[in-house]
């Protein structure tokens, strides 16, 4: 109510500063919007022109990059690469993470604090390390190169973000109701499917969500550690390698186009979880 | 909680595959790479032994004195950048913007390019700068320039400037979480005890904003120091990084030892940042609790 009476009262000169103030950080704004979507338009726009170059402004319309994409089959092979790497090693960080977090939120034992740190390395820690460190592993112990190898070197990199949004969620959860459930008479195994995993599944949800996208889009451990088949960064990769084509613009729509399905279905999850919050 | 035997074999079932994972995949790589960082060089392969002849190289080499070093400076630059973009945009959204839908949409804008693939990111700002690019051929349409220039390109503004954009919002969430703590009255009060605005930014807002500036400066640098995509796609010849210099080792150099022991120095540099940020931390907890 102050401020109010305070504004209100002021002369027309500082009405007039304040004006310039708001239109100076709307501009500001602006621009910072500008910066980060201008890119991604561009990327968008030029997946449908119809010349080779990328110049401004655009020649014409076209959609003969999407058609060259559906008939480039090393790129079709790229991509299930990728959704087999992806889908994989998601399901095994979740197998190896929601343990872990029960185990750092629940459990006391010799070890914890090294433990933890390990696990959260990587969130800190460039992953080319770990991709030259598995590498390295897996030479030692004779084992070749492959998408396999990926699998576990995503698995391996991806637990850090699993063990931390799972643990938040785990700790915000009160330990009576697992302890009920046990007095109850109920196992453990049973308690973690009918009590602890219902009531963190949003953030097991997201978690895995995150970790799909993240593994999809792997440079730095893949890199190390693919043999000879290739996932659909490394084709990109190579295919920057020999310069600039409209194709990339052409794949990369298509990738903006499903972060934006996720980034919806993300919403939605969070909208989920506010409202079982009020029931 | 007296554990009957049943609870006793939950535990171990919970317990044992991510100690026995971390184990094997966490604990005895890096152990090895550590091992690696002291073997030689005997070309065309390499050797164990114990010496510091792959350190000494680091220090030593101006070759790699000067990629770490240009590393860490691309890595300074990207994070200050990055904070003076996003600490007026996280503090417009949580001082200026009045409407909650408003903020939430402004707010999302901004970490929702995380989801969109890194790699494509960086490549849009190649598209953007090349001497075949948009930025050229649209100064030569407005009559700026009369011939396509190459100084956009391959330089290390360019890489500068893709990692800013790329990382800009690991900045923006931290520094938006602890503006949005700072109480709305503590700032009115300093206002209503007559102290100007600017000043109430510098002795209030500000003071309580650097755990989140530190969180983000910290999270920004790390991630530009181990960067090796940026430097490939739009960095010069005078752009290579830490990264792409460990990559070449285990690469086409093939000199694993150095390679290891680079990386090890790289874990050091990345490790002792967090360290500090963490005491930073905890010393603003102590403060207000």
């Amino acid at each position: 109510m102050t401020t109010q009476f305070a504004k209100s009262s002021r002369t027309g000169r500082s009405n007039w500063l304040g004006g310039i103030e708001r239109l100076s950080w709307m501009l500001g704004i602006l621009a910072i919007l500008g910066f980060l979507y201008l890119p991604i338009a561009v990327l968008v726009a030029y997946s449908f022109n119809d010349s080779r170059s990328l110049t401004w402004p655009m020649s014409g319309l076209t959609l003969d990059w999407y058609q060259k994409l559906s008939q480039n089959d090393q790129l079709i092979q790229a991509f299930y690469n990728s959704v087999y790497v992806a889908v994989s090693a998601t399901s095994l960080t979740l197998i190896i993470g929601i343990p872990a977090a029960i185990a750092l939120d629940r459990f006391d034992f010799p070890g914890k604090g090294l433990f933890r740190k390990l696990i959260l390395l990587p969130i800190a820690l460039p992953g080319i390390i770990t991709g030259i460190s598995m590498l390295i592993l897996f030479r030692s112990l004779g084992f070749n190169l492959s998408l396999q190898a990926v699998i576990v070197g995503h698995a391996t990199a991806l637990l850090s973000v699993v063990v931390t949004l799972v643990y938040a969620r785990l700790q915000r959860l009160p330990a009576s109701l697992a302890e009920a459930s046990a007095d109850l008479g109920a196992s453990g195994l049973q308690t973690f499917f009918l009590i602890t995993l219902p009531n963190i599944r949003t953030a097991v949800i997201g978690a895995g969500m995150l970790a799909f996208t993240l593994s999809f889009d792997e440079i730095p451990v893949t890199f190390f550690l693919t043999g000879r088949d290739n996932t659909l960064p490394m084709y990109i990769w190579s295919t920057l390698r020999r310069g600039l084509t409209p194709e990339i613009n052409a794949i990369g729509t298509l990738i903006v186009a499903m972060s934006i399905v996720l980034i919806f279905a993300s919403v939605l999850l969070l909208r989920d979880k506010t409202k079982s919050k009020n029931v | 909680m007296s554990a009957p035997s049943s609870g006793r074999l939950w535990r171990v079932a919970v317990l044992s595959p991510p100690l026995l994972w971390t184990f094997v995949f966490m604990f005895i790589p890096y152990s090895i790479l550590f091992v690696y960082s002291f073997w030689e060089q005997v070309y065309p392969t390499f050797q164990p032994a114990f010496q510091f002849g792959n350190y000494l190289q680091i220090i030593t080499d101006p070759q790699y004195f000067n990629v770490l070093s240009r590393t860490l400076k691309i890595a300074l630059f990207v994070s200050l950048g990055a904070m003076l973009v996003a600490f007026p945009y996280a503090y417009f959204l949580v001082f200026k913007v009045k409407s909650s839908a408003l903020r939430q949409v402004l707010y999302m804008a901004v970490v929702a390019p995380l989801w969109v693939s890194y790699l494509l990111r960086a490549y849009t700002w190649k598209t953007i700068l090349g001497t075949t690019g948009i930025l050229n051929s649209f100064l030569m349409s407005i009559g700026v320039l009369s011939e396509p220039s190459s100084v956009f390109l391959y330089n290390q503004t360019a890489m500068i400037v893709t990692l800013i954009y790329v990382f800009i919002p690991f900045m923006v969430m931290p520094i938006y979480a602890v503006l949005e703590k700072i109480p709305k009255s503590l700032t009115e009060a300093s206002n209503d005890l007559g102290v100007g605005r600017l000043r109430t930014f510098f002795l209030v807002t500000l003071p309580l904003s650097i755990p989140g500036i530190v969180a983000g400066f910290t999270m920004t640098f790390c991630l530009t120091f181990g960067d090796f995509i940026a430097p490939f796609l739009v960095g010069g010849p005078d752009g290579l990084m830490v990264a792409n210099v460990i990559a070449s080792q285990f690469g086409a150099a093939l000199n694993w030892p150095l390679g290891a022991a680079l990386a090890l120095v790289m874990m050091l540099i990345v490790l002792t940042i967090v360290t500090i940020s963490d005491r930073f931390e905890q010393l603003g907890k102590g403060k207000f609790a």
